[in-house]
């Protein structure tokens, strides 16, 4: 119903506005990190200037430590997304292919785990790992960020999983297959591209996670998180750099996130809405 | 929570005819994922529920013992926790409110067909993906400067005087952040709900002389009943946790301006190493929580066996 009107035309300036004024925020910091730090300092804001790469240069050289966090940042986000699936899978083919009476509560009392909120165990979990010297370890912390995504990940699998018909499973089973056979030649090629979208998203927001890494980590396992946030008492010092190590940190994830919005609704809303 | 109890035992209902022809590897193909939650989440629940109930201040190791109410007591009188109580609830309303209603107003904006509609939506989306350690320097330092930020010059350039936003207003910027991060979490489900719409049902509405606002009012609003219902309850689990974007901008001030819950805690658990009082915060953080995820737990339960009939 393409709308022909001035009404239209004018919905849709507006709708381009807002676009405009959301995205604005991003636009600036990555207009910032384009400048020199004189430039990015100003009282009347420089729209025009002629850019420079020269804060990525600071922003990514030796002596700021950004290879170390981002190091730490692709690891705990994609160990901990490779092993919530490790588990997750399992978990959802067993509910979705061999349901018992108690899978429905399972499932439930699995995503529940998601609501409680983070504050409610950080006191156990910060006491238990200083204990175990796990305490800005990197093992630790990514072992957190898959308890964080886990809800998601089983829910999201299991419900690809449902999607796929059960004579399949049947059908392998009565053929002489093992469970594990059936579940990695019959049922995860066909489930592969509901598999990624999930890991995709546990990805996302394991890299954007930033109470656990604040409290648990402090130097050799701090992620990109902790490394940004520690600009937050640089009073208009860098901005320049602290813009350029931002865009190095949020625009992979902006377009990985992109591509996964469909998946997002239905994996954020524990399938309600679709 | 019993499902450990029963990994730990799996000949005890093995006899059932229900069993399938390998036999059911339910359990054991579920006992890793539920054993990990038990470990990360539920223990160390029972654990605050415990600390809660105990003296325990890491400054003082040798006060130790049951504590009563003790640590509610302490909680109860502190002005602290009440001034957290109140701006968690004042930053969890404030956002769901804007957060949903402009979402809704850009859902229904964005349900149009208009040339370069993907790109825009694109556009409008993009805040949620950005860490919230980067959406709160940015804003901070950036729009909020006083005399440097962004619209410290627009102001100068309406003629109005420069807002030390985070200084005069500290509630409203994390109010303002917040919503920046979430409209497009509230936009995109909205969306997606809108384009759910029973079209045959606005066709023949249409046909039947209704204008826009019965439209809406009769269609579109039980419709989107649902999907409200799904955002505001995700939501304010969400900001009910709000943490990056106060501890990167103001640090729970001035004062206990900008203090919420979760801050609270932070501080009480290390800061003044109150292990008891903190944890006893910790449970009213869990309750309130609870209150919400409840309700939408019971929602997705009552969806999970009609979402799988598709």
């Amino acid at each position: 119903m393409k709308d022909k009107s001035i009404g239209g035309a004018l919905l849709t300036a507006l709708a381009y506005l807002v676009a405009l004024v959301m995205f604005f925020p991003i636009l600036w910091m990555v207009l910032t990190a384009f400048k020199t730090e004189q430039n990015a300092f100003t009282i009347d804001p420089h729209f025009l200037f002629v850019p420079t790469l020269d804060s990525f240069r600071v922003a990514l050289s030796q002596g700021s430590g950004y290879m170390h966090y981002a190091f730490n940042s692709v690891v705990s986000a994609v160990v901990s997304t490779l092993i919530g699936l490790l588990l997750a899978i399992p978990a959802a083919y067993a509910m979705a292919f061999f349901p018992t009476k108690r899978t429905d509560f399972t499932l439930v009392w699995m995503v529940s785990t998601k609501f409680i909120p983070a504050v409610g165990v950080l006191i156990p979990i910060y006491l238990v790992y200083k204990q175990l010297n796990m305490l800005d370890n990197l093992a630790g912390i990514t072992l957190l960020f898959t308890a964080m995504n886990m809800p998601l990940l089983v829910w999201m699998v299991y419900s690809y999983f449902k999607d796929i018909p059960k004579d399949l499973v049947e059908a392998a089973d009565i053929d002489g297959a093992s469970t594990l056979q059936t579940m990695r030649k019959v049922i995860l090629p066909l489930a592969l591209p509901g598999i990624a979208s999930a890991g995709l998203l546990a990805l996302i927001l394991a890299w954007n996670e930033s109470f656990w890494s604040l409290t648990m980590t402090d130097h050799s396992a701090a992620t990109l998180a902790v490394y940004i946030a520690s600009f937050k008492s640089a009073e208009g010092l860098f901005w320049a750099k602290m813009s350029a190590a931002s865009v190095l940190t949020v625009a992979p994830i902006i377009v990985l996130g992109w591509f996964a919005q469909r998946q997002m609704v239905r994996g954020l809303t524990f399938g309600a809405v679709k | 929570m019993s499902s450990s109890a029963v990994a730990a035992s799996p000949h005890a209902k093995q006899a059932k005819p229900k069993a399938r022809l390998s036999g059911a590897p339910t359990r054991r193909l579920l006992a890793p994922a539920v054993i990990f939650l038990l470990v990360w989440m539920i223990v160390p629940l029972v654990m605050t529920l415990y600390y809660a109930f105990r003296r325990y201040n890491l400054m003082m190791p040798e006060v130790t013992g049951f504590a009563g109410i003790t640590n509610f007591k302490l909680m109860f009188t502190d002005p602290t926790f009440w001034d957290s109580l109140i701006n968690t609830l004042i930053l969890v309303g404030a956002s769901l409110v804007i957060t949903v209603s402009v979402g809704l107003g850009l859902a229904i904006l964005f349900n149009r067909t208009f040339a370069g509609r993907g790109v825009a939506r694109t556009l409008a989306i993009a805040p949620f993906f950005v860490m919230p350690v980067v959406t709160g320097l940015i804003w901070k330092n950036m729009l909020f400067h006083p005399v440097y930020g962004l619209l410290a010059w627009i102001f100068r350039h309406l003629g109005l005087s420069p807002i030390d936003w985070l200084a005069q207003y500290p509630m409203l910027s994390i109010i303002i952040m917040v919503s920046w991060e979430w409209i497009p979490f509230a936009l995109l489900i909205l969306l997606t709900g809108l384009q759910s719409l029973p079209e045959d049902q606005i066709e023949a509405v249409r046909l039947d002389g209704a204008n826009r606002w019965q439209e809406f009012r009769h269609i579109v609003v039980p419709h989107l009943g649902q999907v409200l219902y799904v955002v505001i309850m995700l939501e304010s689990i969400f900001f009910l946790t709000s943490f990056a974007e106060i501890y990167t901008t103001t640090s729970g001030g001035p004062g206990t301006a900008t203090t919420n819950l979760p801050y609270y805690i932070y501080q009480s658990a290390f800061f003044q190493f109150d292990i008891g009082t903190s944890s006893a915060a910790a449970i009213a953080a869990v309750i309130l929580a609870n209150i919400f995820s409840i309700l939408l737990i019971r929602f997705v339960a009552g969806n999970l066996n009609t979402g799988s009939s598709r």
